[in-house]
């Protein structure tokens, strides 16, 4: 035993009172643990929410916007008149122009991971009298599949087979279920221009998402094309993939210096989830945070309670030559020795209710319990353990150092 | 004795007591103790013999006049700097001896000394075991000091108030509590200490036997100094 004399006493506190250093750590431990988990949870949840919006929605996408016409002439005074009194859209075609030099300068900025052209347009699904509405999309099946991680949700067929196949398609699992259709069966499709083609299913995805499934296909861009009947250069958006779905901000504001079209990242384009992320987060923030400072409580208490029976043990200890520092830093030895101890089982603790929870199956899309596993989240709980503890053993060890030893003897 | 090295002086010490009313507790005291004394203070409860104590051994700092230990102007120090001071130049022995009951008396010896710092882990350890084995407790030395006597638990804290080989020993009733088999022992250890190491002691206390085998009494009254001889 050859520690500083103050951090010596602080461990003899400590072991002697074992009760109280029992009842101090397991608080801290509840605090923790709790704080761990609820922010796991939180975690788990955004993280879940956010490749829900991922499976068809990439960081940024870039897209010609509507149009809106402007008065011929600008309006120079209230008494000159407008040549156009009547503002309308005047977009004619979705198209962006030479979309594929815009894809290049794109995927040349340094943080763009991916990029790819798509076509979006109306279908509608026949079967003998029976119509389904549904939205088609012209793509690269194979970037696209690389981009939105189409091939998980693949319940039949393979994506390859539509790469270079014209008369080909992938639909969604409604679609198939409500037309009673299956690989390798014929679909007829047609456009809002009056193109109706017979394709053939070589794949069906099921992604456990209604919009999806009962609504989207996916053919090649040519084929698309045809179906709008438009010419080989005709893309509606270039989607993106950048290296920090967080930071698309920036991105966008470098991106809108490349092109006129609008470029839009997918915090614009959801923001009703992102907003109800937040609440969420902020509410599990608030609860989580109440059951740390409950926990803080308990080590104030504690300690404070060992104060006031010691304070006789304190008075010795200054008249033998402790200043008052010295007993500051002997109770907050005690204090940090108590809440790290309680830290590391909380997080323990946490990481036993986080790995119950990932066991749980939940079915449907979600599979298991969307929980995160995040080591920024255990240093996180560890440093606000231990600054909580610091925080509630200053607090009633100023009140130990400034104990005036005389008033104790003099009793 | 003016001839002696004054390792203790006051000048017109004065102090209040402001509850429950007013109350001029010390009056005006002034007087020097000498190295190698063994000095006592008598009066009756609420001549002001322990407040003065109290204020000489610089735990008490509320008070008006100027102390000097050792040569050095106490008054207007700062309270950590007293701590070191008292640290390694004064030791105390209470009535109601005061151990930390959670410690060993080896470990209740130590504590003082490893604050001071001076010495390694290992040689504290070597002179607290001297000391104690001086009181004749080396056979207790890792008891619990909540397991002793009380005249064992005190010679335990007047090993302690020795281990940094203080200049100055003071105490507040060293024997009040002990019978008189063990007054004599601390007695003989005071006279001991005053006569082969030099180390002045101050001791407060009611006992005029206790009183009488000292070097000099100090007899205090209302708060003033009456006498600074014997008057037994």
């Amino acid at each position: 035993m050859k520690l500083p004399v103050n951090i010596d006493i602080a461990v003899t506190h400590i072991t002697k009172g074992l009760r109280q250093t029992t009842v101090a750590s397991f608080g801290v431990a509840l605090g923790v643990a709790i704080y761990l988990f609820m922010n796991s949870l939180s975690a788990g949840f955004s993280g879940f929410s956010r490749d829900n919006i991922f499976q068809n929605n990439a960081h940024i996408k870039i897209y010609k916007s509507d149009e809106i016409s402007q008065p011929l002439l600008p309006e120079n005074d209230s008494n000159s008149l407008n040549v156009i009194l009547n503002p309308q859209i005047t977009t004619r075609s979705k198209t962006l122009i030479n979309p594929a030099d815009i894809l290049q300068k794109v995927k040349q900025e340094p943080y763009v991971t991916n990029a790819i052209e798509q076509i979006d347009y109306t279908v509608f699904y026949n079967r003998g009298s029976t119509q389904l509405r549904g939205s088609g999309i012209g793509v690269n099946m194979i970037a696209y599949s690389e981009m939105f991680n189409t091939q998980k949700y693949m319940v039949a067929g393979k994506i390859m087979d539509l790469q270079g196949n014209i008369n080909g398609v992938i639909i969604g699992s409604g679609i198939a279920d409500k037309l009673n259709l299956n690989v390798g069966d014929n679909i007829s499709m047609s456009s809002s221009y009056g193109i109706s083609k017979v394709l053939k299913i070589v794949g069906i995805f099921k992604m456990g998402n209604s919009i999806m499934d009962d609504s989207k296909s996916f053919v090649n861009l040519s084929t698309a094309q045809q179906f709008l009947k438009e010419k080989a250069s005709y893309v509606t958006t270039i989607y993106t993939n950048t290296i920090d779905p967080d930071n698309t901000t920036r991105y966008v504001h470098q991106l809108q210096t490349i092109t006129n079209y609008t470029v839009e990242d997918w915090k614009t384009t959801n923001a009703d989830v992102i907003s109800g992320d937040k609440t969420r987060s902020t509410m599990m923030d608030s609860i989580s945070l109440s059951i740390f400072a409950l926990a803080g409580f308990i080590i104030y208490n504690i300690l404070s309670s060992t104060i006031s029976q010691k304070i006789n043990d304190i008075a010795i200890l200054k008249a033998t030559g402790f200043s008052g520092k010295d007993v500051i830093k002997i109770f907050i030895a005690e204090a940090l020795i108590m809440g790290i101890i309680g830290t590391i089982i909380g997080l323990m603790l946490g990481s036993v209710l986080i790995f119950m929870l990932s066991k749980v199956y939940m079915g449907g899309p979600v599979g298991y319990f969307p929980i995160a596993f995040k080591l920024s989240l255990y240093i996180r709980s560890f440093v606000l353990g231990v600054m909580m503890t610091l925080i509630a053993g200053y607090l009633p060890s100023r009140r130990a150092a400034n104990v005036d030893p005389v008033e104790i003897f003099r009793k | 004795m003016s001839n002696k090295e004054i390792i203790i002086s006051t000048k017109g010490l004065g102090k209040y007591f402001y509850d429950p009313i007013k109350f001029k507790v010390l009056d005006n005291v002034s007087f020097d103790a000498y190295k190698g004394e063994f000095l006592t203070l008598v009066g009756k409860s609420g001549s002001g013999k322990s407040t003065l104590l109290y204020c000489l051994s610089t735990m008490d700092t509320d008070y008006e006049g100027e102390l000097t230990i050792n040569g050095k102007l106490i008054t207007g120090k700062k309270t950590n700097e007293l701590a070191a001071i008292r640290n390694e130049s004064i030791g105390f022995v209470f009535q109601f001896h005061y151990l930390l009951p959670e410690f060993s008396c080896l470990k209740n010896v130590m504590i003082p000394a490893l604050r001071l710092g001076k010495y390694s882990h290992a040689e504290v350890e070597e002179r607290a075991y001297q000391k104690l084995s001086m009181l004749g407790l080396q056979d207790q030395a890792l008891k619990p000091a909540s397991k002793l006597s009380g005249g064992q638990q005190q010679r335990v804290s007047i090993a302690r108030a020795l281990i940094n080989d203080p200049a100055i020993i003071m105490g507040d009733e060293p024997t009040g509590n002990l019978d008189s088999k063990n007054t004599e022992i601390v007695f003989d250890i005071f006279k001991q200490l005053s006569q082969e190491f030099g180390q002045s002691i101050i001791a407060v206390t009611h006992d005029n036997d206790f009183a009488k085998a000292s070097d000099r009494t100090i007899e205090m009254a209302d708060g003033k100094i009456i006498s600074h001889k014997k008057m037994f």
